[in-house]
């Protein structure tokens, strides 16, 4: 992007103007497009207007619908004509690069709310289930006076859970008849989400669900990473049933948060998640390009089995770390 | 050499090539037609050929479609019609995104267009018409140039 331009298109996007607002948030999303210097600008500002927004995360496995559920939520927060900003994530081709993002299709009831701004985004060579812009995101659009802000996660794994490191309250979706009670005790996707949903609930077997979960979540001791105990709901987004009482739960985790002072916390440690992650990346760049480039001798080593792998990274990643001095 | 490159500063091209855009295309299904595997056929090539592909679902109305190549940014939209109502609603679109001030976007439009439609469509301000039987390879080589001229115009 231009970069005589941005600063009026800030201004304009501040206003409310809906293109500058489009363009301004593909500025944020994209880092490596613009003047550095332009970049920090911007960012430095937006990041002295946010810090209100409640930031909503919503995961769970692929078609547990995510993305009906979101549509329902931004109803109901439109009702209060609180401004909604969604930004969903899909994942990114590793072989072309390329990605389908199908997310909006449940939302586009929502498409000619002024109110509301869906922005879809992929993961883009990133693991955890996120990519490098959704924090940076999140600064834009709350800096932008969006007052919740949710996120769609890929439909993760078991281990992408860097959705949890981001959100101010987490929603972790269910489907009955997807496993036992085996799921629930593993590792990973299971601990985290401050509230948890058993969608599809219309299902005969949603009570066994909605029982083994609410069993796993209520043994001594587990606790949310807050110090909340999670709660579990019942619901259907496609019949639009049990929706009051999930954002009812919504709600009372916000009022915990501000009360306990997570509120803030949370913002912080997602401006350090934030900022390690794109630490990170680019690292990961700089360090494929010296792998490629100076690592010949060690690989012939491995491939002839005359040295083993683990050997071999530490000699390759000693060079590296003294060619960076 | 590499020294060089790792002293150098990190907003230089390595650190940069993952966070930069690709090609974005929105694609449609335009009116009361829920003939979709066709949009997603081309959906489909698109994303194996890099792109980042928006779909938007079926039945859906020019505000709906404008409004979200708007909040998407999208280079191109791509419609795709075979309900033989192109003549009314594919010139809505291209209204809506004058009355935005968007027609840097560019339109293509696919599907059961009769040739002398599609030079009418055309003539309104649709960049593309692929009918029926056009080669995916094709589609693609066309939608990747009419992305880069829509950047062109960006910077």
């Amino acid at each position: 992007m231009k970069s005589s331009g941005i600063t009026e298109l800030y201004e304009e996007a501040l206003k409310g103007n809906s293109r500058a607002l489009s363009r301004l948030i593909t500025f944020v999303e994209f880092p490596g497009e613009s003047d550095p210097e332009i970049y920090s600008y911007i960012m430095r500002d937006l990041m002295r207007r946010s810090g209100r927004a409640h930031v909503i995360g919503v995961t769970g496995s692929p078609g547990v619908g995510k993305s009906t559920l979101i549509s329902r939520l931004i109803s109901f927060y439109r009702k209060n004509d609180e401004k909604v900003a969604v930004i969903t994530v899909d994942p990114s081709s590793p072989f072309s690069k390329g990605s389908f993002m199908g997310n909006r299709i449940r939302m586009q009831q929502h498409s000619q709310d002024p109110g509301v701004f869906i922005r879809s985004t992929a993961t883009r060579g990133v693991y955890g289930g996120l990519g490098v812009s959704v924090p940076l995101l999140i600064e834009a659009f709350d800096g932008l006076g969006f007052e919740r802000i949710i996120i769609e996660s890929v439909g993760v794994g078991q281990i992408d859970v860097d959705i949890s490191k981001v959100s101010h309250t987490l929603i972790n979706v269910f489907i009955p008849g997807a496993g036992d009670d085996i799921q629930a005790l593993k590792a990973g996707i299971m601990e985290i989400g401050d509230v948890f949903v058993v969608n599809k609930a219309d299902k005969p077997e949603a009570e066994v669900t909605y029982k083994q979960l609410y069993e796993i979540l209520n043994l001594e001791d587990i606790e949310s990473r807050s110090g909340w105990k999670p709660i579990v709901y019942k619901v259907s987004a496609v019949l639009g049933r049990g929706l009051e009482d999930l954002v009812s739960g919504i709600e009372m985790h916000r009022k915990y948060l501000i009360d306990s002072g997570r509120f803030k916390e949370i913002i912080n440690q997602r401006r350090v998640y934030s900022l390690k992650t794109i630490s990170k990346y680019i690292l990961d760049k700089y360090f494929d390009e010296f792998f490629d480039r100076n690592s010949k001798e060690v690989i012939d080593f491995v491939i002839r089995g005359e040295k083993d792998p683990y050997t071999g990274s530490i000699s390759i990643i000693r060079k590296f770390l003294e060619s960076s001095r | 050499m590499w020294e060089d490159s790792v002293q150098a500063d990190v907003g230089k091209e390595i650190a940069r090539e993952g966070l930069r855009r690709r090609y974005k295309v929105v694609v449609a299904k335009l009116g009361l037609d829920g003939h979709d595997r066709g949009a997603k056929v081309v959906a489909r090539a698109l994303r194996d050929a890099g792109f980042e592909v928006v779909y938007t679902g079926i039945r859906q109305t020019p505000e709906m479609v404008v409004n979200t190549a708007l909040q998407e940014d999208a280079d191109v939209i791509g419609i795709s019609l075979l309900s033989g109502a192109h003549m009314t609603l594919v010139p809505a679109v291209l209204k809506l995104l004058k009355e935005k001030n968007a027609e840097d976007i560019k339109v293509v439009v696919g599907g059961t267009i009769p040739p002398d439609d599609a030079e009418k469509l055309k003539q309104l301000g649709v960049a593309e018409v692929f009918p029926p039987d056009t080669p995916l390879k094709y589609i693609i080589q066309r939608i990747k140039e009419l992305a880069e001229e829509r950047r062109g115009y960006e910077k």
